[in-house]
């Protein structure tokens, strides 16, 4: 149990002191996935709403393989992030290997599919709502998205939210894409396994700490920003 | 500005699933004033209403606008029997369907708080719309709907739902709009609201016009069996 | 919200990298764990200005960054692994840089019984008699591949439930092998720098075997073009320079030495 009250200790002190390691390796976490976040979101939620809104040949298989995308396991997805952005992979002239970007890439392919799919499911209930109103007043399909993107903010937060979550806790993709590189591409999870690896589990456990104060803290936030949780009916 | 109607049907039919819910329907929406469908539950009116309005789907027969479909579309409004409402503000709710028809932000939102006023709507403008009472909601369907002064406003027992003050509220603004020039078509299974509001009345039976007179014609000397039943309160099978 | 999104742009942006004088250089976990680079790359960056990025792999995988031009120079310690990549033209030449030496490592009570053992290969053939719990780095790295050269001049092919290979750095494997009280093979520099000690010992050392040179290869620019050629050749100066020297020897835990500088100028 020593371990485990060290690790608190630690986390503290850490935090509290401003220790410029750690605050380097939060600042590029948070540069890092919440880039990813905001990229899946900017393509993730209008695909959704776009998939719930238009009726086409195959819209069916199509939904059902975006849902089977959630699955993907990250690790996977960082091997073949990694096959490709490497020098001798098809992409390798960008030379993005082993940078920010590299992890900025992978995890926007993992968390796509989840805030597509959380956005098709919310906007597709909302739709059903609307439908009536918005036919009768001639809206285009893109108008129709509009409206419903728009008075779906506070669900469509939701899948943003459960991507970040999703995002900031990945390791596997991001310790491959990424190199866990002092200074450069280490984030709070690849340090806490390089610092479990070495034997170092108070500070390990620091990192632990931080990290989960860090994803409810960014989760408070959000909703306080967006004046979601005003007494108003959902 | 060429108008609407007359709004022809000859032989309208509508199906969901292979069943038949409404026609074959002849009839003619022209002239001025407010019609009345009016029948027992399960005639059909909500689809007949929703059939000319173009929120369902023309199976068979005919149904001609004066104008292009489209164009046909620019000038109608619909009031749902549960108003249905956005997630939004009153203010943005009024404003949107300005908004629509590619109207500037500010000018959509000066006109949409104009026209708050005029439907009793002013204090509510920064309410959350879905948490307006039953009444309000339906006062400001009304009024989104009127917003964009449309030559045809079709309303589906807007009323069914409402409390007595609520009722003479929606009834004295749909008075108001038939003087203005809106043509008014408006289901109800409300004899007394029929009697009030009517000029013309239609009284729809399974799935068909089965008597279409003038009020007061209609009301006075109702030709087919059925009618006459139905005014007196009997229940038509 | 605006002014927020503005920060969160700002801030996003700031990510991208200045491409200036940043090297990429694969590197052991052994020479890592040890703590070295933690010192030398300070004064590197003061010194001459590089920025070196260090990509954290075994010995294997940085020879294989090496050869699809992922970095630009690699600090590896397995002398055949390194002749075959000059030879398939990888490298554009080889420098050697420091020593230590490799050390066994195993529980206090050393049920094996190789701290009186009079070399290598019979400390891991005690081992395999035993049937002692042992954890092999199993990563292709070059402590990996001293161990199985060891191996095999034992006449052992080591497998059966008490050889554990975990395909893991150093750091890991001590843990594993903390973790299970068991024997494991590792660089004296990464075993003192350890923190989770457990129950192990330092148990045998000193046979001329176990000796281990750490070797730094620049990518081969005539393979590819890209890689900072110019920067590795500045960093292999200053690795070779009197300040590493003073720097590498003096280097030490608990008043142990952990490498030797042997570079020749």
């Amino acid at each position: 149990m020593s371990g485990i009250g060290q690790g608190f200790w630690e986390a503290w002190r850490l935090i509290f002191t401003f220790d410029p390691a750690l605050y380097e390796i939060i600042f590029l976490s948070l540069q890092v996935t919440v880039s990813a976040t905001i990229i899946a979101s900017v393509i993730g939620l209008p695909m959704g709403a776009w998939l719930a809104v238009n009726r086409f040949f195959g819209r069916r298989y199509v939904i059902a393989v975006l849902n089977a995308l959630m699955g993907l396991p990250p690790v996977v997805v960082g091997l073949f992030v990694y096959m490709a952005l490497s020098r001798a992979g098809p992409l390798g002239g960008f030379g993005l290997l082993f940078s920010p970007m590299a992890m900025i890439i992978a995890q926007v392919i993992i968390i796509t599919p989840l805030i597509a799919s959380i956005s098709h499911q919310t906007i597709r209930d909302l739709w059903a709502e609307y439908h009536d109103l918005l036919i009768s007043m001639n809206a285009t399909r893109y108008q129709r998205m509009q409206a419903l993107l728009r008075d779906g903010k506070r669900a469509l937060l939701t899948a943003t939210l459960a991507g970040f979550g999703r995002a900031i806790g990945e390791v596997g993709a991001i310790m491959i894409v990424g190199g866990n590189i002092e200074h450069a591409t280490r984030v709070l999870t690849t340090a806490i396994a390089l610092e479990t690896g070495k034997g170092n589990f108070a500070f390990a456990m620091g990192l632990g700490l931080v990290l989960i104060v860090l994803a409810v803290i960014i989760n408070l936030a959000i909703h306080i920003i967006g004046k979601t949780e005003r007494a108003s009916t959902w | 500005m060429v108008s609407l109607l007359p709004l022809q049907l000859c032989g309208a039919t509508a199906h969901m699933r292979g069943k038949k819910l409404v026609g074959p329907v002849d009839y003619t929406l022209e002239g001025t004033g407010l019609t009345m469908v009016i029948g027992p539950n399960g005639a059909g009116k909500t689809t007949f209403l929703r059939l000319m309005h173009g929120l369902q789907r023309v199976s068979g027969g005919e149904l001609r606008w004066a104008v292009s479909a489209i164009q046909a579309r620019q000038k109608q409004a619909f009031v749902f029997q549960t108003p249905i409402m956005m997630r939004r503000k009153v203010l943005d709710s009024l404003a949107f369907p300005l908004l629509l028809r590619g109207m500037g932000k500010a000018e959509a939102r000066s006109k949409a708080r104009q026209c708050a006023r005029r439907f009793g709507l002013k204090d509510l403008l920064d309410s959350w719309a879905p948490m307006l009472s039953g009444g309000e909601k339906q006062r400001l369907s009304l009024a989104r709907a009127l917003i964009i002064e449309p030559e045809v406003l079709f309303l589906d027992e807007p009323c069914a739902n409402l409390d007595g003050s609520a009722t003479r509220e929606i009834e004295g603004i749909l008075q108001r709009a038939k003087l203005a020039g809106t043509r008014i078509v408006m289901a109800s299974h409300d004899m007394g609201q029929a009697r009030r509001l009517a000029d013309e009345v239609i009284f729809f039976h399974k799935g068909r016009v089965h008597e279409n007179a003038r009020a007061g014609v209609f009301f006075s000397a109702p030709v087919t069996r059925e009618a006459r039943a139905f005014i007196n309160g009997e229940i038509v099978e | 919200m605006k002014r927020i999104w503005t920060f969160l742009m700002a801030a996003m942006l700031s990510a991208s990298p200045s491409y200036a004088e940043v090297l990429r250089m694969a590197v052991t976990t052994s020479f890592y764990n040890s703590g070295l680079s933690g010192i030398l790359l300070p004064e590197i960056k003061s010194d001459t200005g590089l920025e070196v990025e260090l990509v954290v792999v075994g010995t294997g995988q940085a020879l294989r960054l090496g050869e699809a031009g992922d970095v630009d120079a690699i600090l590896v310690h397995a002398r055949a692994a390194e002749d075959a990549f000059l030879a398939a033209g990888f490298g554009s030449h080889r420098r050697e840089i420091m020593y230590n030496d490799f050390v066994f490592i195993g529980p206090s009570a050393d049920p094996a019984g190789i701290g009186t053992a009079d070399n290598a290969v019979q400390a891991l053939q005690r081992i395999a008699q035993s049937n002692a719990v042992f954890v092999s780095r199993g990563d292709d790295s070059g402590t990996h591949k001293k161990e199985m050269s060891l191996w095999m001049a034992a006449g052992v092919a080591p497998s059966g439930a008490w050889y554990r290979a975990v395909g893991a750095g150093m750091g890991a494997a001590l843990n594993v092998a903390s973790g299970m009280n068991a024997y494991v093979l590792s660089d004296r520099a990464s075993w003192l720098n350890f923190g989770n000690k457990g129950g192990l010992a330092l148990l045998y050392a000193g046979d001329p075997a176990l000796f281990n040179q750490y070797a730094f290869i620049p990518v081969n620019p005539g393979r590819w073009p890209h890689v900072r050629y110019d920067l590795a050749m500045r960093l292999e100066a200053w690795l070779t320079s009197e300040k590493a020297e003073a720097l590498i020897n003096a280097y030490s835990l608990n008043g142990e030495n952990l490498f030797t500088f042997n570079a020749v100028r």
